[in-house]
Formats: C-alpha cells, structure tokens, sequence
C-alpha cells in the first residue's frame, strides 16, 4: 500500500516543531527581541500562497476576486517581510559591542 | 519550474530559516542568521513566481503590491523606537495573521489554482487544513490587533471582564471545532464564513482580559499562533517551506510564551483565563491602606550614595522604557564607572513588555551586553552590592513572593535587591505594581525613595554626579 504524502508532509512538520524546540532553547535571552521580529519575518513566508492567490485567474478571465485577495496578503507579507528582517538587522547592530559573548 | 525542483528548493528555503534561528545564539552570529533568514525569503519568493503561470496583468498589480508592501514595511522599520518594539512585533503578527486568512479565501474560492479540487468540492483533508489555517489565523489578527491597541496606548491596558466571558469563551471554542468539522460534508460558503467570523471574534475576546503586564506572554502566545496558521496553510497548500516555517514559529512562540509563564511563577492557562490580581490581591490591597512612613530621597542623595559605592546593580524595569530613560541611564553609569564603581545590570524575564524588551533597550544606549545579566546569573551577586538602582520595576523585586504564600505573586521569582546594603527606587508614586501587591521594601530603612520621572531623575543624578 502506498503511503498518502500527507503522512511526509506530517512527519516534516512533527520533526520541525523539534528543531524549533531545540534552537529556540539555545538563543540566549537578550536576543528573545530579535528573535520574535525575525521569526515574525520569516512567517511572512505565507506570501507564497499568496503569490499563487495573486496568479490564480485562468488565462483571459481578467483579475479575479481571487486574485485581489492574493494582492492584499502579498501587500501585507510584504510589510512583514522588510519590516521584520530591516528591524531585526537595525535592533541585531546594537548588539555589535566589544568582547566576547556573555557567559550564560 | 518542475514540481519536485521547487519542493527541493522550498526545502532550502526551511534549512535557510532554522539557521536564522541558530545565529540568534549569540550576538556575534546573530547578523549571519539575519542574512541566511533573508535569503531563504528571496528563495521562497522567486521559487513561487517561476512556479505559478505569470498573466501580464496580474504581475503588474503583483510587483505594485509588493513594492507598496516593502515600501511601508522599510519606513516603519527606520522610524520605529525601540521603545516601541513590543507594539510594532504585535502589530507584524496581525499582518501574518490576516495574509493566512487571505490566502485560505482565496484558496477556498480558486481551489483549482491551488490544485486542490473544485469550488465547493475542495479535497477533505485539504478543507480541514484550509479551516484550521483560516481560524487560526483569524484568531492570531484580532488578538494582534487588541495586543497592539492595549500596548499603544489606544485602549486600556487594564484587564477587561465581563460575566460569563468563559463560558462565551468555550462555546465558540466548541462552535469553531464544529464549524471546522462540518465542512467536511457541507463546503457551503456560509459556513465558511461563519467559521472565519467566530474565530475572529474569540481572538478579541481572548485578548480583552488580559493586562498590560501579562503582554509578553500574550506577545509570545500570538507569535505562536501565527507560526501555526502559516503552518496550516503550509498544509493546504502542501509547501514544505511553509510546513516548516509554521512548526518553527510555532514552536519558537510556545517556548517564549511558557519562559513569560515561569517568570512569573504562573500557569499558563492562569493567564489566559486573565485578571491577574483581579480578585486576590485587591483584598491584600485594602489590607495595607494604613500609611508606613518611606524615606524620600532626591538626586543628590542618590548621586553621593552611588558615588560611595563600590558596586552599583541597575534593575530596570517597564518604566524606564516608558519614560525613555536608557540613554540617561547609560550616562550615568559612565560617569560611575569612572569613579571607579563596578556597575552591572540585571534583567527580570517579564520585565518590560516582550521577552527581552529591556535588553534591546539597553543594546540600543550602547550598553555593552556583557555587562546585562539575567535573574540566574546575577542573582547571588546582590548581597555583596552596595547600591541596587531600581529604575521603573516594582513587582519583580518585591519580596512577598518569597514570604507571603497568601500571595498572588508568591513563587514567582524576584531579583533580591533587598540584600544590597541600599536600595534606591525610582518610580513616579507609590502606587503598588501591575500586581496589585504593597512592596514592603518600600519601607525599609535601607530603602530611598526617589519619586519621579525615571528619565528626569536619571538626568539630574547624572549632574550631581559631576
């Protein structure tokens, strides 16, 4: 019997929340701010559905209702995106001081 | 682009975000972990495009909406203030939020562009993942949006209760789960709707009870439900990148969320229920309304008791966020440090409004982060200190965590200013903490009293220091 590829797509996610679970533990705390800001860019990553909202109408049939849903969301990640990363790197070069880095 | 090339490529995009996530392990790092995040995005993106069929007209309104997108995203990251950080990071998760719903509609009205199905005879499981997406999603806008109001100052940062709000609660828990359920045999669109409205409404009610001191839990909390949302419709959309985006995020946010939880010795579900200190701590309130006489500092004490000392411990708090007081702050330490005073700072986790709000603030007046301790590290070092500078916190110092149990902050760890030699409090009056709790430090005889603005008073320390 054929395995369904949701059970790929579940086993991806389940060992993902994993990783997540043991990177996230190693930031140190003074960056959970950075760490917030860029994990909210990186969710931001929703604008591929976006894009395949934005390009969704069948050839000729003009813009879709579809579509201009998928221009709103592909607006909104794109605020996230730049925002997210842009504010992550300007709070990240505060962080560039002197010596080494704290002991934990 | 051929479907197994861009999975490979989505893949990377995955590998690329987890080790933005890894940099974050120290400063050094941190600004590599900042590139790879970026470039796995650009991959994402180019990946999409090459993989959809590009209709001229679309791609004009395509490159116009992300062009307006990166434009206000760009000025808002430039002209933010740091001080503003835990608003704007609520403010993004809205966006995340309101894109999954977006997305989901749109995937709900053009599932063929999806490949999954026709209109109305969308595929099962990619209709129950389309309904957790979008419900998830709705929850993590509106509860955004509430977070975002209460920390800008456009609604009160007070809990809001009301009778019955648990039960309203749980009855549009049951009615989402059996909206979601229901689609299964009935994809009509009132019922979508319908799902996507009662999520919107519970993530405003779950937001509304909860104060302005348990934000960086609810912060952490909706930055979870964002990584979940994106997640969900990772899975409608059967992208890996979004798949493990989403379990990163998700992750990420639950981990800060039960980090908030233990700084402050609760439960989770204690603060989602909300009201701390609604009802217990007021009787404790009324207990201690006989007036204790404080010692009432100024300036100048303060500047000579520091300059005396041989070691000085900072402990900031939400105030001096609020009062801008970092750079003053920073002034002032300079100036001790060349008397010769060992100076060091100490972060409570909920201190401030977001994980690590105080130390982006202290990053941000050039404080050198090897000098910015957390509670663990620094902890025992407060009995050999001279003077503790508590500048705008009040609660994570109080030391009825540790006497009183009949508390409603009892067990939630503290910083033990009250074993430095003295302790100087910076606060605008003597009204009692988010908690609701009388500091008995407040009356101590080693305690002075410095009542005013955090950053103004700073300042003026920072001329008698001179």
């Amino acid at each position: 019997m054929e395995i369904d590829p949701f059970i790929f797509r579940l086993s991806i996610f389940i060992l993902s929340i994993f990783i997540g679970y043991f990177v996230v533990w190693s930031v140190t705390p003074s960056l959970h701010t950075p760490l917030m800001s860029v994990t909210n860019a990186i969710s931001s990553v929703i604008i591929v559905g976006a894009i395949i909202a934005s390009f969704s109408s069948l050839e000729g049939s003009g813009i879709s209702f579809s579509n201009i849903l998928g221009f709103v969301a592909v607006t909104l990640a794109a605020i996230n995106i730049f925002g997210g990363f842009l504010v992550t790197q300007r709070m990240l070069q505060m962080y560039k001081k002197k010596e080494k880095k704290k002991n934990k | 682009m051929s479907a197994n090339l861009s999975s490979i490529l989505f893949l990377i995009t995955g590998v690329l975000f987890i080790l933005a996530l890894r940099g974050l392990s120290s400063p050094e790092t941190s600004r590599m972990g900042n590139f790879f995040g970026i470039t796995g995005m650009v991959l994402a993106i180019v990946v999409s495009i090459l993989s959809v069929d590009i209709f001229f007209n679309n791609l004009i309104y395509f490159i116009v909406a992300l062009s307006i997108g990166g434009i206000i995203g760009g000025i808002i990251a430039f002209k933010i203030p740091m001080t503003a950080m835990p608003q704007l990071v609520a403010g993004f998760h809205s966006l995340v939020g309101l894109a999954a719903v977006l997305v989901a509609v749109s995937a709900y009205y053009s599932p063929d562009s999806f490949g999954l199905g026709t209109f109305q005879d969308i595929k099962t499981a990619s209709i129950i993942e389309m309904g957790l997406g979008v419900s998830i999603g709705a929850i993590t806008f509106t509860g955004s949006i509430i977070a975002f109001m209460k920390l800008q100052g456009l609604m009160s940062g007070s809990p809001i209760a009301f009778p019955g709000q648990h039960y309203l609660n749980a009855l549009l828990g049951i009615l989402i789960v059996s909206l979601i359920g229901y689609l299964i045999v009935n994809q009509s669109t009132q019922i979508f709707w319908m799902l996507i409205i009662a999520s919107l409404l519970i993530g405003f009610l779950i937001i509304i009870p909860i104060g302005g001191a348990d934000m960086p839990v609810v912060i952490s909390m909706l930055n979870s439900y964002s990584g979940w949302a994106a997640a969900g419709i990772g899975f409608t959309l059967e992208n890996t990148a979004l798949i493990i985006t989403g379990a990163l995020v998700g992750s990420s946010g639950a981990i800060l969320s039960y980090i908030m939880c233990k700084g402050m010795n609760r439960s989770f579900l204690n603060v989602i229920l909300g009201g701390f200190g609604t009802d217990s701590s007021s009787s404790s309130k009324n207990k201690k309304t006989e007036k204790k006489p404080v010692k009432n500092g100024n300036a100048e004490d303060a500047a000579f008791l520091m300059k005396n000392a041989s070691s000085v411990i900072i402990v900031p708090g939400y105030g001096m966020a609020v009062a801008q007081a970092q750079h003053a702050l920073r002034e002032m330490v300079d100036k001790l440090k060349k008397n010769d005073v060992k100076v060091s700072y100490a972060i409570h986790p909920v201190a401030g409004r977001m994980p690590g709000h105080m130390n982006v603030l202290l990053a941000e007046a050039n404080v050198p982060y090897d000098e910015v301790f957390e509670l663990d590290d620094i902890n025992n070092d407060f009995a050999n200190t001279d003077v503790a500078y508590v500048i705008g916190a009040n609660d994570v110092t109080n030391p009825v965590a540790k006497t009183d149990p009949k508390s409603p902050i009892f067990g939630m760890p503290i910083l033990d200013v009250e074993k430095c030699k003295s302790v100087l409090f910076v606060k605008r009056s003597m009204s009692p903490g988010y908690a609701g709790v009388d500091n008995e430090l407040f009356y101590r005889d080693n305690t002075l009293m410095l009542f005013a603005d955090a950053k103004k008073m700073t300042e003026n320390i920072v001329k008698y220091l001179d």
